[in-house]
């Protein structure tokens, strides 16, 4: 497998060659949000030039063209998580949308007071709030387990933590804070056998790790668009056929019907029950478009890289006095850096690095509990992709030393 | 540029906060929160025959807001409430990037925020925080600062 060459496909993201504050851009925040290909745009360009008309209903050859490419989309996102049938795979807006849709439609029909949720304390929160309304609305528990020093899951706290009551363990596959990957498949396996479902928020990993939903054995799988070289506005949730076929549908509306008199309706077959409205189509080209960017590169190649920059970036910030690293530092870390810098708060230290152009993020990146589990308020991210390159991480460096010496200049 | 936004004055009082503390007895306490940086702050007066008599603040957060606080505080501290809400509106304008009023003295060395938008509200927090805590007092002193939104305020 040959190593990526970052150089190379930037000349595919035009807007890596920006200027900001008078610097090149380094864009170390695709944990946030990642910059998008030229093949993607064309991709959508191409759809509204020439395909675009709704889906699904239209007799006419454009709407015909319009949901062939919609429904291609699909099978291509599907063939990307490792999904067979391109059934078990429904677009919803974002990671989120898919969480709450699992939360809304599942769970209202499978949980029940006194049923207890296992998550961890380092969930975003998109894999949080969903639940916290279950809770509120109708007395489930939630059990969190917490992490190692190291920032892993604490696995002897998970087993612990499942019990006769449980019935559903959600987690992330990789943290956006930490980087940590959990061992999905093992926690799959105990979640199975303690009788609860496995939801897998893959926001994060999706665009960096192989991802095989059948190898991962979960139950759901959560992923968005916008993370993976993808236009905003689309992402998708996979769930086992069966289990998707057996939920109730999530939003109301057209195309998820299947009769509708005026005082009831019956639903559509999987995916459609989950699809209501016109469906962001153009996107879901994007998507697809984006999908198959990352077949092309190979993400065993992202992920080797991701993995060569972070060796990379913690050598040299270990090296540096009066920088605090979180996150474990093993095998299954992917590329992302939280970090603080002893006396210069995170967004001075955010806006340090901005004023070189360097884009990093600060705060709790949603994931407020991590926060405090670290004993911190917020903490600076860089994050790594497939355009990073060596050099901006050297300015990257660079830029923190200046910040540290700066503020230190005060005693 | 980290030079020119971050100068030794700013630092110096990011680090050496002045009027830092509770104040007791106090006729007002006002608390102030920047979602955005997560900065905190809680705002003590003493006002006394339409002055500030005594002011003081206790907060924790980046070192544009609580720069920004005891700047202030040493700004208002001794003046009418009417000055100190002017001064409030004078220095919203200029973290806006409107004119300077060259009456804000020392706090013009703040102005190069106004070029940062993400760290606007971090400048603002302290004074948003006071016109909160004067707004009894100001009647109908307390008009909004020209460009002046329900955006700048603090979200809580």
């Amino acid at each position: 497998m040959p190593p990526l060459d970052p150089h190379a496909l930037r000349r595919d993201f035009p807007i890596l060659e920006r200027t900001v504050n008078g610097k090149p851009l380094a864009y170390l925040d695709s944990a946030a949000s990642s910059q998008k290909p030229l093949q993607v745009l064309e991709a959508m360009r191409e759809y509204y030039t020439q395909h675009h008309a709704n889906v699904h209903r239209g007799a006419h050859t454009l709407s015909v063209e319009a949901t062939e490419a919609y429904e291609a989309a699909r099978a291509a996102v599907a063939r990307f998580v490792g999904a067979p049938d391109p059934r078990s795979l429904v677009f919803t807006r974002n990671a989120t949308e898919a969480i709450n849709l699992v939360a809304a439609s599942w769970g209202r029909t499978n949980l029940h007071a006194g049923d207890e949720v296992v998550l961890t304390i380092a969930e975003h929160h998109a894999n949080l709030v969903p639940w916290h309304f279950l809770k509120r609305e109708r007395g489930i528990v939630i059990r969190p387990v917490g992490l190692t020093p190291e920032g892993r899951v604490d696995m002897e706290a998970f087993e612990a933590a499942l019990t006769d009551r449980t019935r559903l363990v959600t987690t992330f596959h990789m943290s956006n804070v930490l980087g940590a990957v959990n061992p999905v498949r093992r926690m799959a396996d105990l979640a199975h056998a303690a009788g609860a479902a496995m939801l897998v928020d893959g926001a994060q990993a999706a665009p960096h790790l192989p991802v095989d939903v059948t190898a991962l054995a979960c139950d759901f799988y959560a992923f968005s668009g916008h993370k993976m070289l993808g236009p905003t506005g689309i992402g998708a949730l996979w769930a086992r056929p069966e289990v998707l076929d057996a939920m109730p549908p999530f939003l109301g509306g057209g195309e998820m019907i299947r009769k509708v008199d005026v005082d009831d309706s019956t639903y559509a077959d999987i995916p459609m029950r989950f699809e209501a409205g016109t469906p962001a189509i153009a996107e879901a080209v994007g998507f697809a478009a984006a999908v198959a960017y990352l077949e092309r590169v190979g993400l065993d190649a992202v992920h080797a890289h991701d993995r060569a920059l972070l060796a990379y970036a913690l050598e040299r910030m270990h090296a540096l006095d009066g920088v605090t690293l979180y996150g474990p530092e093993g095998e299954d870390r992917g590329g992302i850096v939280a970090f603080n810098v002893d006396g210069v708060h995170p967004h001075d230290v955010a806006t340090a690095l901005d004023l070189e152009g360097i884009a990093v993020r600060a705060g709790h990146h949603c994931a407020q509990p991590l926060a405090r589990s670290l004993g911190v308020t917020a903490t600076v991210r860089a994050s790594f992709y497939l355009t990073t390159t060596t050099e901006e991480i050297d300015r990257l460096v660079a830029a923190v030393t200046r910040a540290r010496d700066h503020f230190a200049a005060f005693v | 540029m980290l030079e020119n936004l971050y100068k030794d004055v700013i630092l110096e009082h990011y680090k050496r906060p002045r009027n830092h503390g509770p104040v007791e007895p106090h006729t007002h306490e006002e608390e102030g929160f920047n979602p955005v940086c997560g900065d905190e702050l809680t705002l003590y007066l003493d006002v006394h025959d339409g002055k500030v008599q005594d002011v003081g603040f206790v907060g924790e957060g980046c070192a544009i807001s609580q720069a920004a606080a005891s700047m202030m505080t040493d700004a208002i501290k001794g003046e009418t409430v009417e000055r100190a809400l002017t001064l409030a509106r004078a220095f919203r304008t200029m973290i806006q990037g409107g004119e300077v009023d060259p009456a804000l003295g020392d706090l013009q060395l703040l102005q190069g925020i106004s070029r940062l938008h993400a760290r606007v509200k971090c400048a603002t927090l302290p004074w948003v925080t006071l016109e909160r805590a004067l707004a009894e007092e100001a009647g109908p002193l307390q008009d909004a600062a020209p460009g002046a939104s329900a955006a700048d305020g603090v979200v809580e």
